[in-house]
C-alpha cells in the first residue's frame, strides 16, 4: 500500500466489441484507488486513464449510483455486485478489497441477457416478462380513500418485500441454472398477496411464467443462491408462492392466459 | 388436452414432474427400510425371505412396483431434460469460480442423482432381477413345530422347474418352502467392494434427500411459515439421516457378521 493508504489493483475485465464479436478478459492495472471509492468510481478512474491514452473506455451499466435502481451489475470475483451481502455494485466500496488484489469483472452471463458491450448486459428480458402481466387494472374516476380496503399487516408487510425488487438480475447471474424465478416470483408476489391483485392474479402468473420460458431462462433447483446475492433481499419464499399461484392456475383454475 | 401439454411442457411443469416422482420415491424408501429391517432379524432368513416373496406374488404391490420404476426413469429423464436446459441458459460461463452462497447438496443434485441410478442399476440387477428372471436363487425350507413354535431351517430342491414357493402343513408342522435371497443378500453383503458401493450410494442419498424432500414441497408451492419448518425436519432428521443410515448397516453389520464366522 503506498503511503497515502491508496490501493494498487489488478483487474481482469470481460472486453468484448458488440454483441456479434468474441470478447476475452483483459488485463488492466488500476494504482492509487482510494479504499473509499466504491467499485463505479474506481471503474471511472480506469477508465479516465483509458481515454487519455486513447483507448476504448471499459462499458458498464450504472444510473442512480445510490442502491435503488437495479442498473449497475458486475458479477466481481465469482459473485453478482461483489462480495458484500445486501448491496448493488455502487454501494461496494474499495475497502472490501486488498492492496494487491485482482479482481475478477464479467458482465451477467445468461442467454436471455446478451452482452451488448463489455460489461453491459441486455436485460429487457425482465421489461417484457413485466408487460406480459406484471401490472394492475384500476378503475379511472375519482381518487380513493387512503387504507379504504384494510389489509393486514403481515401480508402488506410481506407484498412490500416482494415489491423492493429492483430487477437488477443478480438472481440470474448468481443462479447456477441461470433461472429468473426470484425476480418473477417478487413480482407475481407483489400483487398476489394483495387485494387489488387478485382479479387477474391466475391469468398474471400464467402470463408472466410463460414468458419467462420464453425468454429462455433456466429452471429453478431452489439453491438459494438467488436469494443470498439479491440486493433487495427478497426471499425464496415467492418462489414457493409463484410455484402455488401457477400450479393452482393451470391444474385447477379456469382462467387462462388470454382469457382473464 | 392441449392445457396440460402446455402446463407439463413449462419451466414450473418439468419442475412439478420432478417433485412427484421423487416425493413418489420417498415413500417408497419409508416402506423398503421397513421391509428390510427382517434382515437384521435372528430367524435364518425365514421373515425375510416370505417378505420378499410376499412382494413379488402380491398383485397390488407389483402395480406399485411397475409405477415405482416408471418414476426412476421419468425423474432420471426429466433431470436431463432441465439439466440440458439450464446448461443452454447460460452458454458463456464464467471465468471465475461461483462463490455465491449455496449448499453443497444443492449444487451437486445430478452428480448425487446419477451415482443413486449407477447404484439402482446394480442393485435391482444383482437381486430383483435375479430372483425373478434367473434360477440362479436356490431355495430354503423352513418347518415351524405349530405346538413348540421351533422352527428348523434346510435346503430345498424343487422338482418342477416352475415352482415358486408352496405353504403346507404336514402333522403338527408348517412347511414353507420359498425363494432364499437372504443367503444371496449376505453372500453380496460378505464382499468389501460391495458394502463400499453400498456406503457411497447411501451417502450420495443422504445428500440427494436433504436437499431434494424439502426442495420437491417449494416446488409443488407448498411453502408455510408453520409448516415448512417440519418439512425440513422431517426431510433432514428422517430422509437425510435416518434412512441412509438404517439402509448403510444392512451390508455393513453383514459384512463384520461375515468376517466373524
Amino acid at each position: 500500500m503506498s503511503t497515502n493508504g491508496n490501493m494498487n489493483l489488478t483487474l481482469k475485465v470481460w472486453r468484448q466489441k458488440n454483441a456479434q464479436s468474441e470478447g476475452s478478459m483483459v488485463t488492466y492495472k488500476a494504482d492509487g484507488i482510494s479504499p473509499d471509492m466504491s467499485f463505479l468510481e474506481m471503474l471511472d478512474v480506469v477508465n479516465e486513464d483509458l481515454i487519455h491514452k486513447g483507448d476504448d473506455p471499459i462499458h458498464f451499466d450504472h444510473d442512480c449510483r445510490e442502491g435503488i435502481c437495479g442498473m449497475c451489475s458486475l458479477y466481481i470475483n465469482g459473485q453478482p455486485h461483489g462480495p458484500k451481502r445486501a448491496i448493488t455494485t455502487c454501494q461496494l466500496h474499495m475497502r472490501s478489497f486488498k492492496d494487491g488484489e485482482t479482481i475478477t469483472i464479467e458482465p451477467w452471463r445468461a442467454a436471455a441477457f446478451p452482452v451488448v458491450k463489455d460489461l453491459a448486459v441486455d436485460r429487457s428480458a425482465f421489461d417484457r416478462i413485466q408487460q406480459a402481466g406484471g401490472y394492475v387494472s384500476v378503475n379511472t374516476g375519482g381518487v380513493p380513500d387512503a387504507n379504504e380496503i384494510a389489509i393486514p399487516k403481515v401480508i402488506a408487510d410481506e407484498a412490500f418485500n416482494s415489491a423492493t425488487c429492483i430487477g437488477c438480475g443478480a438472481c440470474v447471474a448468481a443462479c447456477k441454472n441461470a433461472s429468473a424465478m426470484l425476480f418473477v416470483s417478487a413480482k407475481i408476489s407483489q400483487f398476489a398477496l394483495l387485494p387489488q391483485g387478485q382479479p387477474e392474479r391466475y391469468s398474471r402468473a400464467q402470463a408472466m411464467v410463460a414468458q419467462m420460458d420464453e425468454e429462455g431462462f433456466g429452471s429453478c433447483t431452489n439453491t438459494g443462491a438467488c436469494e443470498a446475492e439479491c440486493p433487495k433481499e427478497i426471499s425464496l419464499t415467492n418462489i414457493g408462492r409463484m410455484n402455488n399461484d401457477y400450479l393452482s392456475a393451470k391444474l385447477f383454475r379456469q382462467e387462462d392466459v388470454n382469457r382473464g | 388436452m392441449s392445457d396440460f401439454k402446455q402446463t407439463f411442457n413449462s419451466s414450473l411443469g418439468k419442475k412439478l414432474i420432478m417433485a412427484l416422482t421423487g416425493l413418489f420415491l420417498c415413500t417408497f424408501l419409508i416402506v423398503h427400510l421397513g421391509g428390510n429391517l427382517l434382515l437384521f432379524s435372528k430367524d435364518g432368513g425365514f421373515g425375510f425371505n416370505v417378505y420378499a416373496n410376499f412382494l413379488t406374488h402380491f398383485p397390488p404391490v407389483e402395480v406399485v412396483a411397475y409405477l415405482l420404476y416408471l418414476s426412476i426413469i421419468v425423474h432420471a429423464v426429466y433431470a436431463l431434460v432441465l439439466t440440458i436446459g439450464n446448461r443452454k441458459a447460460r452458454p458463456v460461463k464464467y471465468a471465475s469460480s461461483n462463490n455465491s452462497p449455496a449448499s453443497v447438496s444443492s449444487k451437486n443434485m445430478g452428480l448425487l442423482g446419477s451415482i443413486l441410478l449407477v447404484f439402482i442399476v446394480i442393485h435391482m440387477s444383482d437381486f430383483w432381477y435375479k430372483y425373478k428372471y434367473t434360477d440362479t436363487v436356490a431355495f430354503k425350507e423352513y418347518r415351524t413345530n405349530l405346538s413348540s413354535g421351533i422352527t428348523t431351517v434346510s435346503d430345498f430342491t424343487p422338482t418342477s422347474k416352475d415352482f415358486e414357493h408352496s405353504v403346507s402343513t404336514q402333522g403338527d408342522e408348517e412347511v414353507v418352502r420359498v425363494k432364499d435371497i437372504h443367503t444371496k443378500v449376505a453372500a453380496s453383503f460378505g464382499q468389501l467392494w460391495y458394502v463400499i458401493i453400498y456406503v457411497i450410494a447411501m451417502g450420495a442419498l443422504s445428500f440427494h434427500l436433504l436437499h431434494g424432500f424439502q426442495s420437491a414441497f417449494r416446488t409443488v408451492g407448498w411453502i408455510h411459515r408453520k409448516y415448512t419448518p417440519v418439512i425440513e425436519f422431517v426431510g433432514t432428521w428422517l430422509f437425510a439421516v435416518i434412512i441412509p443410515l438404517g439402509f448403510a448397516l444392512m451390508p455393513l453389520v453383514y459384512y463384520f457378521q461375515s468376517l466373524s464366522k
